[in-house]
């Protein structure tokens, strides 16, 4: 819980001058009509999300958070923020997804390189209109000093904190819906109450936009404080359900494999122990089952998350090279299943 | 001038098709692979996405996600999508709207799939090609043609080679038919499975592992698999060995099968044309692993072999004990291989002069050590019943 507090505070500090500046200054205010409209913005700085583009400091409204358990992007230096219009608020629903009005937005920056080498590379936003959320990539330019609307992604060379060099993939606007689609509609994934430190949803409380601190907040662990003595299985199954679950759970785009990687799931053949697979193809490897208890080396969940080669990676998008972190936990949890 | 031409068209039929509808022209070179997926992204319901003639290369899947777009090429030849440098998603192609026409190109070495929609109902695919050029491999992709979780497929005229699981794989849908297609060189040419409502005719399935498969798998969130009719197909010289990923269903399949039925409630197979499957020209057998899903029934029920020309066969069967299997029968197995395996008085029925063989097993999963292979002795039905089953007529009117 700590450590979430700490990445809270390193996202804020890169902005921090920023921060200081936008509340002497009048700030512009967020372009409520950007985010409601039909259009696709075509800059990001449309919006006005940010005070100043390349330091990142936030507009009125607009809320820094971190997760406790983060999807990994190729190891994507991440900064979040909720946007929400003026007299609403998020509502808790459990230890689920918090429940956004129409006009707020999900803003995440995906960043790569330290100190003057640090680039922002891509910028997506999630939308809430009210027809549905409306899922947008923006790719930053060479000068860093704008973003602009990627609506068939790309690919950029870049070098990954591992020190790989790799072609990083930027979603474009239907790949952004394959993940965060749920029975063919657009959802946001991140900000589930579980995934969310408690002092964060209590701080949002106070301030007035959330109406209360659910149980079971911040639930998941945190995955960044995480020690070797620490228990395999919750480390394990928070990053299979962040990483994996959006896809992998009933109604999402990988439904049909009938493998349920949610955090909620208890029904061990459900999240892949003795399941075969239906649609792996070479994906299978050598192996017959999605998780063989006591044999990582047998278990194709691992195999798949181990390689990078397209056709048997997973996940199949946002993801060039092998989270190796991961990878360990993983294998330690299938290790210690009882065979 | 097209939208003059569409509103003059709408005046005299007073179709229904939306006023926005139009077509946009994608020709291949420098930019195409953005200026293809872009125009996928924008187009709204009713457009036409045409591709031009050549060779479009691709390093990312391309994905379509509105309703009532066509995709329409010159020809599977002559409008290619090469996926050979594909560096990321899971497929070639991804559907998951509903009403898309699908027609006239071709998708080459994709690093997984080639075509999946999911979740798309009143799919067409016509005219597609899909293949792995470089021949039966494992490192190919599972599925070409790959419609899952639907309602309404047809998939005709079209041809997938190379696929190390089905060439066309329906999962998981219903009311379907897969006609006029050519399979060859892939594990199973088409597999049907976790589907109602299925009509496989008029395809040739050739030089595959398996030719046609219909099985029904436990542990999906689609069950109860049946009522599919295998009709006048050619099935013929399966003899690829498999080249399945070991993991695979498929790869249980034996090298020379003609059709496969495993499980199901009701398979019809009838008028089809068998020659030169080595193993059996059709086998009907209950599902062979364990399972622990109470929704499941893993037996093959209510299946009939109707008459159908059958030609060489079981010849060189892939088969443990073959020696003595085949000197029993004089040298070559009769065309139908049964485990034996009933549930109920519902198991397999077949047509007066339909001969086959068992292995008399009594239980799903049992032990092929305990088979004791005998000649098929079942009283051959005089009429029966089937319903007629298929894609609604819509897709078939779509394509005139």
């Amino acid at each position: 819980m700590k450590h979430g507090f700490g990445l809270l505070a390193l996202a804020c500090a890169t902005f921090g001058a920023a921060l200081a500046d936008a509340t002497v200054l009048d700030p512009e205010p967020v372009n409520d009509a950007a985010i409601t409209g039909t259009a696709f913005p075509k800059a990001l700085s449309e919006f006005a999300f940010f005070q100043d583009g390349r330091a990142q400091g936030p507009s009125g409204r607009v809320h820094p958070y971190a997760l406790n358990t983060p999807l990994w992007s190729d190891g994507a230096e991440k900064l979040r923020f909720i946007y929400l219009p003026a007299g609403s608020r998020l509502t808790a629903d459990g230890e689920g997804l918090l429940q956004f009005p129409v006009g707020a937005a999900i803003i995440k920056i995906f960043a790569f390189g330290e100190g003057a080498d640090r680039r922002l590379i891509e910028t997506r936003v999630l939308l809430h209109r009210a027809d549905g959320w409306v899922a947008l990539p923006y790719r930053w330019n060479a000068e860093q000093t704008e973003a602009t609307l990627a609506l068939t992604g790309g690919r950029i060379d870049i070098v990954t904190p591992a020190g790989e060099a790799i072609s990083y993939a930027i979603p474009n606007k239907n790949q952004c819906k394959t993940c965060h689609s749920i029975d063919n509609k657009v959802v946001p994934i991140g900000p589930k109450a579980r995934n969310l430190a408690a002092a964060w949803l209590g701080q949002m409380v106070k301030a007035g936009v959330l109406d209360r601190v659910p149980e079971g907040a911040g639930t998941l662990p945190v995955w960044a404080a995480r020690k070797p003595s620490d228990a395999a299985e919750p480390l394990a199954r928070a990053y299979l359900d962040v990483n994996c679950a959006h896809c992998h759970q009933p109604g999402g785009g990988a439904s049909n494999s009938g493998l349920d990687l949610r955090w909620e799931q208890r029904d061990p053949h459900a999240f892949g122990i003795g399941k075969r697979p239906v649609a792996a193809g070479r994906g299978a490897g050598e192996y017959e089952f999605s998780i063989v208890a006591g044999h990582p080396d047998q278990s194709i969940l691992l195999y798949r998350m181990a390689s990078a080669a397209p056709g048997i990676a997973m996940p199949e998008l946002g993801k060039a090279s092998v989270d190796k972190d991961g990878v360990a936990v993983v294998r330690r949890w299938i290790a210690e299943m009882p065979r | 001038m097209k939208r003059i031409a569409y509103a003059a068209a709408l005046l005299s039929t007073a179709a229904a098709a939306p006023l926005a509808a139009d077509t946009h022209r994608i020709e291949p070179g420098e930019g195409a692979a953005t200026r293809l997926q872009e125009a996928l992204i924008l187009a709204q319901p009713g457009d036409v996405i045409e591709l031009g003639e050549g060779r479009f290369t691709l390093t990312d899947g391309l994905s379509l996600d509105v309703d009532g777009v066509t995709v329409r090429g010159q020809g599977m030849d002559k409008s290619i999508l090469d996926f050979t440098g594909q560096q990321g998603a899971g497929e070639g192609l991804l559907v998951t709207s509903d009403k898309v026409t699908l027609r006239d190109f071709a998708v080459e070495n994709p690093k997984g799939d080639g075509i999946k929609s999911k979740g798309a109902d009143m799919i067409v695919y016509s005219g597609i090609r899909v293949e792995w050029t470089g021949g039966p491999k494992p490192t190919n992709g599972a599925y070409g043609i790959y419609p899952v979780e639907s309602v309404g497929v047809l998939v005709t005229n079209s041809k997938v080679s190379g696929a190390s699981d089905a060439g066309i794989y329906v999962g998981q849908s219903s009311d379907i038919t897969v006609s006029e297609n050519i399979v060859t060189f892939n594990v199973a040419g088409i597999e049907i499975e976790n589907s109602r409502r299925a009509l496989v005719t008029n395809n040739i399935a050739s030089r595959n592992t398996g030719g046609l498969l219909v099985f029904d798998l436990p542990g999906l969130p689609v069950m109860n698999g049946g009522t599919v009719i295998l009709r006048e197909n050619v099935v013929s010289d399966n003899d690829t060995p498999n080249f399945a990923p070991p993991g695979n269903i498929v790869a249980s399949v034996r090298r020379g099968t003609g059709v496969l039925v495993m499980a199901n409630d009701g398979v019809l197979i009838e008028d089809n044309a068998f020659d030169n499957n080595p193993t059996a020209h059709v086998m009907v057998i209950a599902y062979v692993q364990p399972f622990d899903d109470p929704r499941y029934n893993p037996y093959a029920r209510n299946v009939i072999v109707g008459p159908n020309a059958f030609g060489r066969g079981g010849d060189d069967p892939q088969l443990d004990g073959k020696e003595a299997l085949l000197e029993a029968f004089g040298g070559a197995l009769p065309p139908v291989l049964w485990d034996g395996i009933v549930e109920d008085d519902n198991g397999l029925r077949i047509a007066e002069g339909v001969t086959g063989w068992t292995l008399n097993l009594t239980k799903p999963g049992q032990s092929m050590a305990e088979a004791r292979p005998g000649p098929l002795e079942l009283t051959p039905l005089e009429s029966w019943e089937f319903p007629e089953v298929g894609a609604p007529a819509a897709l078939e009117a779509r394509l005139k």
